[in-house]
């Protein structure tokens, strides 16, 4: 992995960045020392493809969907530091660093900690009191949903903020859609109540040991999670001389 | 049928309802009301306020549980306004995405915006692009909008008090501020003029002069404001010791704002985690022990002085800068700034006739790229990013997930009024119901924001 390998190398293929090379656009090389790719989705269709000298985009295109990949230490500014004691806070509470933190992506200057859901309450904890990370506020609980990310189809995402050290980072939680439960924040950040019922609503996220999980924005009785990507949009079906004016999302789209 | 109304008819709820009374208030049947439950003897009351109520700050539905006037238990029923921004924004490019965020938060629209863009600029990596003038102009602009939102947080809630000569000297004194953001932007509110890359248009000529003529009479106006509400005793009587909410609560609630700022922490992330060169500024973040509603007013006075402040020193750069001449307003990446030159048409604004004779006559790939630009819209690299600014009802969170596509694959809005309204079981219960009145206006929220 070009991530591992010394400067110059010609950084070994390894099947993500094979398939980055073959069908798809620069915007998402990985940046020199990160690797490999998280590949999350392969899309067909006639836009947004380089590289393959099909100008027509009738060959039927391919595009691989590729957020960044894991990052390799040193993580810079004081991200080091918070792997570092969050390593030795979770060491003395019995769980294991690598069993807990799956992997680390440190973009745009801004670090995301893949959590294991079964450890996530005690990382949220560590996080929490220990005197060196003091991370106070947890801005609440965002998901994501990528349904062709198998067996990790739900994501959720937890900014946290701490006020003593004014620092930020963000913890990521992946599940799949067959098993959708995540372990609640809220004894631990009862900010987050409100949040993780939004995210319960919106995505179908189960939050184990929520206080009272029910629909909050759409009404009690609401079938399907809005914002999952298999949801329609919906849309008026207006007529105009006889045509129909599609819904947004049956539209042609440009990705 | 009942024979006659009101009276007191069975639950036909399931379970947990099974049996009990309900009542429904009609106006001018209290008597009639208070007879009918005084014959029943119920002894656990418990009523809904709003969401359609005057003093419920917007759609806001109140559950409350009260022995006598004394509130037990308190809780808050939002969804009604939600319309599926963030979905929608999933479905519109990149730059179109303004138009959904700014009606979020409809009183700090330009707070949305500028949360929103900064985020797109953090993914593109252009943060450091910007031009000094567009991110002057977005300063400009969001502390004049924490100026109005904060009037209009303490002129409400004066009206829910039913001190009405609050909320119009604070819609007055809006109305000033509002005039100016129409003579910016076009709009007095919806503006989408905050984008991806900068600000929509550069400031008119004699704006900044504008902006100074008016500044006079806003101070003046608040001061009316504060003059009339800080040491009027029914005012205090009604707002002191009201609506607590302790340093641990408002940080276990993660209610961050006045409302962590009336509690004591100088905390303000135009101070902690500096964005759009605010630490270039100089302005006092301001404090209170209170932590009560009270202090929450007393903290939004002193905080909109503290944005005049601001305010003067962007315009005193504002004007530097026309001296050295005409300044970019948009990144110079052609491939993200939109190519649309908009000036003053005969129907109010529009393209200007110079720009649609360039691309119409002379230059055929300039058409194309102005209409692939503006249809399809720019690619922002695949990745996530999280951009918090400092709102006016406190941090507002932006969570942008992109797939390298030219639309946002996930658009998530910490919208502070959602986060804040959590604490409004603590804010109200044990107090009278005349004192929830109070500290949901305390709390400010604005249903726009909480729904999305």
């Amino acid at each position: 992995m070009s991530g591992t390998t010394g400067a110059g190398d010609e950084p070994v293929m390894d099947p993500a960045l094979e398939a980055q090379e073959a069908g798809s656009q620069h915007l998402v090389q990985p940046p020199r020392g990160t690797a490999p790719l998280d590949i999350i989705d392969v899309r067909k269709g006639m836009f947004g493809v380089d590289g393959s000298g099909d100008t027509s985009g009738f060959g039927g295109l391919e595009r691989t969907i590729a957020l960044p990949g894991p990052t390799e230490r040193p993580y810079g500014g004081y991200f080091d530091e918070v792997a570092d004691i969050l390593a030795e806070v979770l060491g003395e509470a019995g769980v294991a660093y690598d069993d807990a933190v799956e992997k680390v992506v440190v973009f745009r200057d801004e670090m995301t900690l893949y959590i294991a859901r079964e450890h996530l309450p005690v990382v949220a904890r560590s996080l929490r009191d220990d005197q060196d990370l003091r991370f106070e506020l947890c801005l609440g609980v965002s998901g994501v949903h990528y349904p062709a990310d198998a067996g990790r189809e739900l994501h959720a995402v937890y900014p946290l903020f701490s006020v003593t050290h004014n620092r930020t980072i963000r913890l990521e939680v992946a599940v799949a859609d067959a098993d959708p439960h995540i372990p609640s924040l809220v004894d631990i950040y009862p900010a987050n109540n409100w949040h993780e019922r939004e995210t319960w609503d919106f995505f179908g996220i189960v939050f184990d040991g929520h206080p009272s999980l029910s629909r909050i924005e759409m009404p009690d009785d609401w079938p399907g999670h809005p914002q999952r990507k298999d949801y329609p949009l919906g849309g008026i079906p207006v007529e105009y001389k006889g045509a129909t004016v599609p819904a947004p999302d049956e539209r042609r789209a440009y990705n | 049928m009942a024979a006659t109304f009101p009276s007191a008819t069975r639950g036909a709820g399931p379970a947990g309802t099974e049996g009990v009374h309900e009542f429904t208030a009609a106006g001018g049947d209290w008597d009639e009301i208070s007879a009918e439950a005084e014959r029943l003897g119920d002894e656990r009351i418990v009523i809904n306020m709003g969401p359609q109520h005057p003093s419920t700050h917007g759609v806001l539905r109140i559950v409350l549980e009260i022995e006598g006037e004394t509130v037990t238990e308190a809780r808050a029923g939002i969804g009604f306004l939600h319309t599926g921004i963030e979905k929608n924004m999933e479905y519109r490019t990149w730059t179109q995405g303004v138009t959904f965020c700014t009606r979020m938060d409809y009183v700090a629209p330009l707070f949305q915006e500028a949360g929103y863009c900064l985020a797109v600029e953090k993914l593109l990596g252009i943060t450091d692009d910007l031009p000094e003038r567009a991110t002057l102009i977005r300063v400009l602009m969001m502390e004049l909008n924490r100026i109005s939102s904060h009037i209009v947080a303490i002129g409400t809630g004066g009206n829910e008090l039913g001190a009405t000569t609050m909320m119009t000297i604070a819609f007055r004194e809006r109305e000033e501020i509002l005039r100016i953001f129409e003579a910016i932007t076009g709009l007095r509110m919806n503006h989408a003029y905050i984008r991806p890359g900068g600000v929509a248009q550069d400031l008119a000529p004699g704006t900044t002069q504008m902006i100074r003529d008016a500044i006079p009479k806003i101070r003046d106006g608040i001061g009316e404001l504060e003059k009339l509400t800080l040491a009027n005793p029914i005012f205090i009587g009604r707002q002191k010791g009201v609506g607590i909410l302790p340093l641990a609560g408002a940080m276990a609630l993660g209610t961050a704002g006045p409302m962590l700022r009336s509690a004591g922490v100088p905390f303000d992330l135009r101070r902690a985690q500096p964005y759009c060169g605010y630490e270039t500024y100089d302005f006092d973040v301001i404090t209170d022990t209170g932590a009560d509603a009270y202090a929450r007013v007393v903290v939004r006075f002193k905080e909109m002085r503290e944005s005049l402040k601001i305010v003067q020193q962007v315009l005193d750069r504002l004007e530097a800068q026309d001296r050295k001449g005409k300044q970019p307003v948009m990144v110079a990446d052609k491939k993200i700034a939109w190519p649309a030159q908009l000036s003053v048409g005969s129907d109010g604004q529009g393209n200007s006739l110079d720009h649609i004779r360039q691309i119409m006559g002379t230059s055929m790939e300039a058409l194309i790229h102005h209409f692939k630009l503006v249809t399809e819209g720019f690619r922002v690299p695949a990745g996530q990013v999280y951009q918090q600014i400092e709102h006016p009802k406190g941090i507002l969170g932006v969570h942008l997930v992109s797939d390298g596509g030219t639309r946002p694959y996930r658009v998530h809005f910490r919208d502070p009024s959602f986060n804040n309204l959590q604490s409004l079981s603590i804010l109200c219960e044990g107090g009278t119901i005349a004192d929830v009145v109070i500290s949901v206006a305390s709390i400010d929220p604005v249903l726009g924001g909480v729904d999305r």
